[in-house]
């Protein structure tokens, strides 16, 4: 029957509209395409372009065929999936199983370009202007540089001695080459372009291109390959002495200087070792090269987490807030929820849809500015709430410290979650009450219910049954609720004191693995990651457990 | 409307307040505590004198000063934060339905192989909450924008692209949801007529549904409008932030607080905001209790 019908859906032809707008649509995306495919191809990467030039084969396949309906509709959305939901998900289930972060951030070739391109000592010699560019016959990478002292302009290529150009062959910028210069009319200018040449944009380039110019190394002495004219910020290239040197074959680092720090000397062999560093001979313990690559550490990553001594304080810590934050937060709001809502369900009360608009308010403004007004509110010297309702003197350090000690700040956050939530817990228990046929009410009561069994013994359970699973819904929110932590205490107040992690009174997990993550010193992606494949587990099994426990009490009403 | 007229008993103010008067003096006991930040932030945003943070009686001085310096911050281009965040946001919400319905309607119209698998990984996905993500769409967005900037870290297509991968689980399903109450005959009729899938899918299914896509636009705008996190993380460029994260700005630097502009800045950005969630309470109230929480 199905199949009958979905022949029939492909025998009706399109329009011709409709055609012209699937060919319209479709050649805009193949323009696009094939231009990203064209940037991929002229910076050498050449996995990608294939990758991309597959994937956009299939696509075309796909609405240029005639059947297949499903996929014609899929597509779209399961490119995005595939990018931002399935790889995100797998590269955090990967990165888990790694060292990624900011001592290892990438792979070994970006690592070797990284060591390269901070080994060098500025030289002796001429220091030169220059301006990137392509030479237009091979679409090599080249510096067009002029001479500070004496103007001329030459052609620099990696690991070439430099051509210099005569006279009429470049085009001279109005400004003067050497920036400092105090003689503006008369002093040298910088070319700008060259015959055959074409000048990059150093603003519009990836940083895949910039890497590959900051690796460029113009020779000037043909028996000395170890000094070059190289750059590090585009626009000016000095003489520079390698301190290392790099063999491909090898795979080695060789130090062609001494440490300046003492930690190695001329002649020491750096080899990769499991670490993810280039270290001398390869071996764990000796000194290793600033710049290492992403390794897999198999479940050093989780070892970690159950292990650390460093970490285990202040994770129970963390933990058992984390729980006591949800579980707090559900509670409360339900409470004042349920409260406000068996207050207002009254038949003869007036004004209730007034009541209601103003007190689903907190739950309308937007959270992330909430949380900032109630860090004004909350604030210790001169905020609202300590100045103008608790009646303390204004600019006074002895006000109540609402966001600067731990008791008081979880306090705040809490109180300020009640603000948040209470509107949420109202609304659905006011539905919930609702549903409640009358009748058990009424017989109740004729059986001589007082108010309180009334509500405990007939609403509550029922209630119960039709609320329970946002109840858990809501603590498993609230279990990852990081913005509202992170704009009212970013975590804090800190204790930093007592461990090498950065953590705080009233961080919760969430909180503290995004400083794992993100904070600004010794970023750890690997272990943060590990960390979220943990939290899921908590929050999926929760959800879970959520999902099984709906389907019983469907079956129970 | 009873027809028997019962004979009004003399108004006694005790068995008011036992009956509905009390109810009062909760109702406004907890306005009071829901309204007075909103009050205080408002108030705030209208004092003048804009060195400290407010620490008078709500109201004292009205004045629209800070309103119009609001637009006037060259390091804060306030006008330029809210334009983006509308712009990501639009752009954002509608592509986001538009490919949630493309996909939903091939899960609610068609049968194919993996449909079921299909749904049910969409249920999964959506447990996986989206910050635990965030080195993977740091990195990910770092290394694109190696090759291309304006795909890249700091470029609002990139977070516009986050944005629309991730509420598209979630979106696909609710929407295959609503799909399914549009009953069938309908498009057997239209196949019958000679209408191709196409007609169907864009003069049929999506017409029927219209007020719905609004609403879950509208509702997905909120959401993406007031994300700080993913913002926070992806754009740095001070021309290029969205309010969520520049309004921050005016409160986060220690040395040029300024509580003032703050307020102003953040009673504008509520504004849609707050009268879209009023306007649309209906729908929002309904569909918390389908189980949704809002971020």
């Amino acid at each position: 029957m199905a199949g009958k019908k979905l022949k029939a859906w492909g025998e009706a032809g399109p329009s011709l509209s409709g055609t012209l707008w699937k060919l319209g649509v479709l050649g805009t995306v193949d323009a696009i395409a094939v231009t990203m495919i064209m940037v991929l191809v002229s910076q050498e990467l050449l996995t990608q372009a294939v990758l991309s030039i597959f994937v956009l084969l299939i696509v075309n396949w796909i609405y240029l065929r005639k059947g297949g309906l499903p996929a014609k509709y899929l597509t779209p959305g399961v490119l995005f999936l595939i990018v931002f939901q399935v790889y995100v998900l797998m590269f955090s289930g990967y990165t888990a199983f790694t060292n990624y972060g900011s001592a290892h951030n990438g792979d070994k070739g970006l690592a070797i370009q990284t060591i390269n391109n901070a080994a060098y000592r500025i030289v002796d010699g001429p220091d030169y202007t220059i301006n990137l560019v392509k030479d237009d016959s091979d679409g090599s990478r080249a510096f067009l540089m002029t001479n500070n002292i004496d103007g001329q302009v030459s052609i620099g290529k990696d690991k070439e001695l430099p051509v210099i150009l005569e006279e009429g062959k470049y085009t001279l910028s109005t400004e003067c080459a050497d920036k400092y210069a105090e003689d503006t009319v008369n002093c040298a200018k910088a070319a700008l372009n060259a015959d055959g040449y074409t000048t990059q944009d150093v603003a519009a380039l990836s940083e895949v291109e910039k890497s590959r110019y900051l690796a460029i190394r113009v020779l000037t002495d043909p028996e000395n390959p170890n000094v070059g004219i190289r750059t590090s910020e585009f626009t000016i290239a000095l003489p520079s002495e390698a301190t290392l040197a790099f063999d491909e074959k090898t795979d080695t680092f060789t130090a062609l200087v001494d440490d300046e720090y003492g930690n190695f000397f001329a002649g020491d062999v750096f080899k990769p070792a499991v670490d993810g560093f280039y270290r001398i001979d390869g071996v764990l313990e000796n000194a290793k090269l600033d710049g290492g690559w992403r390794v897999e550490v198999g479940l050093a990553n989780f070892e970690t987490i159950f292990t650390d001594v460093q970490l285990r304080e202040p994770l129970v810590k963390v933990i058992s807030w984390t729980f006591m934050f949800a579980i707090l937060t559900v509670l409360t709001t339900f409470i004042l929820g349920l409260f406000i809502a068996l207050v207002f369900n009254h038949d003869k009360l007036r004004g209730k849809k007034f009541y209601r608009v103003i007190m689903i308010l907190p739950y309308a403004f937007p959270g992330f500015l909430s949380a900032y007004v109630w860090v004004g509110l909350l604030n210790r010297e001169n905020g609202f709430i300590n100045t103008v309702i608790f009646g303390q003197e204004p600019g006074s350090e002895a006000n109540f410290p609402w966001l600067l000690e731990e008791g008081p700040a979880r306090l705040a956050v809490l109180l300020v979650n009640l603000w948040l939530g209470f509107p949420y817990m109202f609304l659905i228990t006011t539905g919930a009450l609702q549903s409640i046929p009358s009748e058990l009410n009424e017989a109740a009561e004729i059986d001589g219910a007082s108010g309180w069994q009334n509500f405990r013994l007939i609403k509550l359970p029922l209630l119960l049954i039709s609320i329970a699973p946002l109840l858990i819904a809501s603590f498993a929110f609230n279990f990852n609720n990081f913005t509202i932590i992170y704009l009212l205490t970013k975590g804090g107040p800190s204790d930093s004191g007592l461990t090498d992690y950065d953590v705080g009174g009233t961080d919760i997990l969430i909180t503290f693995v995004y400083k794992i993550a993100f904070s600004g010193t010794g970023q750890n992606f690997g272990l943060a990651s590990a960390f979220s494949i943990l939290i899921f587990f908590v929050v999926a099994t929760i959800s879970l457990i959520s999902f099984r426990r709906t389907k019983k009490f469907e079956e129970i009403v | 409307m009873s027809l028997t007229v019962k004979k009004r008993k003399p108004f006694n103010i005790i068995r008011w307040f036992l009956t509905t008067g009390w109810r009062h003096v909760v109702g406004l006991a907890v306005c009071t505590f829901a309204v007075f930040p909103l009050l205080y932030i408002l108030s705030t945003s209208l004092y003048p004198n804009n060195d400290i943070n407010n620490t008078t009686a709500l109201f004292a001085e009205i004045s629209l000063a800070n309103y119009m310096e609001l637009f006037n911050q060259e390091s804060r281009p306030f006008g330029r934060w809210y334009f983006n965040t509308v712009y990501i946001g639009i752009i954002a919400s509608v592509g986001s339905v538009f490919l949630s319905a493309l996909a939903a309607f091939a899960f609610s119209r068609l049968r194919f192989k993996g449909r079921r698998p299909g749904l049910l990984s969409l249920i999964l996905m959506q447990m996986f909450p989206s910050i635990l993500g965030l080195v993977a769409i740091y990195s990910l967005l770092a290394d694109v924008g190696r090759v291309f900037p304006i795909l890249g870290l700091n470029s609002q297509i990139g977070l516009m692209m986050v944005y629309l991968g991730g509420s598209l689980g979630a979106g696909t399903y609710l929407m295959y949801g609503f799909f399914n109450t549009v009953p069938k005959e309908i498009d057997e009729a239209a196949t019958i007529d000679g209408a191709s899938h196409a007609r169907i899918f864009f003069s049929i299914i999506l017409r029927l549904v219209a007020p719905i896509l609004a609403v879950q636009m509208l509702l997905s705008y909120i959401g993406v409008s007031s994300d700080f996190i993913l913002a926070s993380i992806l754009l740095s460029d001070p021309n290029s932030l969205t309010l969520a994260t520049g309004l921050q700005q005016f409160i986060s630097d220690p040395y040029s607080k300024d509580w003032s502009m703050f307020a102003a800045g953040a009673v504008l950005s509520a504004l849609p905001s707050v009268f879209l969630f009023l306007a649309l309470q209906k729908y929002i109230t309904s569909g918390l209790t389908g189980g949704a929480v809002k971020g």
